[in-house]
């Protein structure tokens, strides 16, 4: 499509300048959860409330994700009763969890991440350890491709 | 600021990895085209592991005792049905076979999950996160490396806990993570690596290894409640027992297994649940780290303060998902990259998928420190370069405490039967002598449980 042809020029036209990465925040025990401090690298690129509200929406999620209570309580009885055989058949409610985080990150990617030449990377792909933000800087090629809608005009700040 | 006209990225076309994306499409990103086959990231795991059905099952690299783990309950349970239960059934109930084999499908289940499931391992660093860190340790700008170990302070519940840096897998330990040096991985929520399951024991399978030792605890104890029965009731009208054993002589031989193992095991799972409802590893308990050793209030802060919300958290929590992502496909130019950067990487790829058949040889070396594998990932735990100086002063203490707790534990309730005269009797005893020299390496402290579970299933005679 011609949204993937435009794109191999971008790329060609973005090249990852940095890396950043958000630690994990283990003042709450081993839980899943991010660090919500802003990094300096990105203070230029997106306000701070909106990366805030990522991460506390992501961490808001993993902690939804290995909640214990009633719920899981049962669902670890039934799943002992079978000698855990159910877990070979059914979908565990940490991979619906995660696979709505996935969506999540896609979604902030493309409304607010990639205008900004962000890009979040899922931490699952991290080994859960790692928020990593990659930061792409143009190569001041001011040849603007073939227009086309995943375009956009200049977002200089 | 600058002021780059910043373009919309589409983040699905960009060369972040992604999961599993098809093996054209990562060929059509990468303009350098490798025209082989796209690789599985299990192909390329860095651990020492070994993987099966295209990456579906997988187990460490030693398989330790596992074999001998089911053989041994496989035989006991199978002489269970063939000598005990007819009589059993005609004399008795017919609900004893039903019950004995209900425990055994559970035992045998249970046993496979624990060996084959992805215990937690946390996957390596990738080189941009490593260098991110080294960067944030290294802040004077000095470019030598520095092998002291480095260690990372962080605050849980009001409890200084610290982290270490891992050397193998390049970052800092989250809490309760340990480096196992027999699988080379770095495994969350670390309990030990037991030899009998041929796995580590970590975050994901704690609770099939825990549903594993009570399961086999009721087996054990049932088959041995059955088989003293059916042997009393034989020897009943004044026959007397030898006849019985005469009768029935695979009741004798599973009378043997089953007294040994039974305390043991049953040790063993009182230990773990002793562990559960405290919220603690066994690598935790042994080496002392919230037993208030140091003096001040140190207490365990990922336990609960309840004893039921801790036995929740621990079997009954969500499972974790593996994130290893064994299946993944590799994106080409990651292939290409991971291939260049680390030729031990590749090394390893192909011992991971080529050497299937080395039961035999990796038995035997697991099998003389068979008493002691579990506290081996020990001396790893600091570092790699200095573990027997670190671990040559905790261990006598270790040893002696664990000494002393195995002796309290199973010797004695041993040692009274240890005049009997079959020869498989007998290589145990020995087996029962092997550990106990290997308490007192300095490398390899001895846990508890080791020592039962060592000797529970008795002989040690190499698998050849």
């Amino acid at each position: 499509p011609a949204t993937f042809h435009n794109l191999q020029e971008l790329r060609h036209s973005a090249s990852l300048a940095n890396k950043v990465f958000i630690q994990r925040d283990y003042s709450e025990g081993t839980t899943c959860r991010f660090q919500t401090k802003f990094p300096s690298e990105l203070e230029s690129r997106i306000e701070r409330t909106l990366f805030e509200d990522t991460v506390k929406t992501l961490n808001n999620y993993y902690a939804e994700a290995e909640k214990i209570g009633g719920q899981s309580y049962l669902e670890g009885c039934l799943a002992c009763s079978t000698a855990y055989l159910i877990f070979l058949c059914m979908e565990t409610r940490y991979e619906k969890v995660l696979k709505k985080i996935a969506k999540y990150i896609q979604e902030q990617n493309e409304k607010i991440y990639a205008p900004r030449g962000l890009l979040i990377t899922d931490p699952i792909e991290r080994g859960m350890r790692v928020i990593e933000i990659s930061i792409y800087e143009d190569r001041g090629s001011s040849d603007s491709s073939s227009g086309s809608s995943s375009v956009s005009g200049s977002t200089a700040r | 600021m600058t002021s780059c006209e910043y373009q919309q990225i589409d983040p699905q076309a960009l060369p972040t990895p992604t999961p599993a994306p098809p093996p054209h499409h990562g060929n059509d990103r990468d303009k350098r085209e490798e025209p082989k086959r796209p690789r599985r990231k299990w192909q390329v795991f860095p651990g020492k592991n070994r993987f099966y059905c295209d990456g579906r099952i997988m187990v460490a690299r030693q398989s330790g005792v596992l074999p001998l783990t089911l053989g041994l309950i496989v035989i006991t349970s199978g002489l269970f049905f063939i000598f005990d239960c007819p009589f059993l059934v005609k004399h008795l109930t017919s609900c004893i076979p039903v019950i004995g084999g209900g425990l055994f499908v559970f035992v045998v289940i249970t046993l496979l999950q624990t060996s084959l499931t992805d215990p937690g391992i946390l996957p390596r660093a990738t080189p941009d996160e490593a260098a991110d860190i080294e960067k944030q340790i290294d802040n004077t700008g000095n470019a030598s490396y520095r092998p002291p170990p480095r260690t990372k302070e962080v605050l849980i519940n009001q409890q200084v806990v610290k982290l270490k840096y891992c050397f193998s897998c390049k970052m800092f330990r989250p809490p309760r993570t340990s480096h196992c040096s027999l699988c080379d991985n770095c495994v969350e929520r670390f309990d030990h690596h037991c030899p009998w399951v041929g796995n580590c024991v970590g975050k994901r399978n704690y609770r099939f290894f825990y549903t594993f030792i009570v399961s086999l605890s009721f087996l054990t104890a049932f088959i041995f409640g059955c088989v003293t029965t059916h042997l009393a009731l034989r020897a009943q009208g004044g026959k007397g027992l030898v006849f019985a054993l005469q009768e029935s002589p695979g009741s004798a031989v599973e009378l043997v297994i089953c007294f040994f193992s039974v305390w043991s095991i049953l040790g063993l799972s009182g230990f773990h649940t002793y562990l559960v409802a405290s919220n603690l590893t066994t690598n935790e308990d042994i080496k002392g780290s919230w037993s208030g050793k140091s003096g001040e209030g140190v207490t365990n802060p990922y336990s609960h303060k309840n004893i039921f919300i801790n036995c929740c958290s621990v079997l009954c929590a969500p499972m974790p998902p593996s994130l290893i992502d064994r299946r993944g496909f590799l994106p080409t130019d990651e292939s290409v990259q991971t291939a260049g950067a680390g030729i031990g990487l590749a090394a390893k790829s192909e011992i991971n998928v080529g050497t299937k058949g080395l039961l035999e040889s990796a038995a035997l070396p697991a099998l003389l420190s068979t008493s002691c594998p579990q506290m081996k990932p020990q001396t790893a735990y600091t570092c790699p370069d200095s573990s027997p100086a670190v671990n040559s002063d905790p261990s006598p203490q270790l040893s002696t405490s664990c000494g002393a707790r195995h002796t309290a534990s199973s010797q004695g309730d041993t040692s009274p039967p240890r005049h009997t005269k079959t020869r498989s009797k007998k290589r145990k005893l020995a087996a029962l002598n092997i550990p106990n020299p290997s308490f007192d390496v300095p490398v390899s402290p001895t846990s508890p449980d080791a020592g039962p579970s060592s000797k529970a299933r008795g002989s040690f005679t190499p698998l050849h």
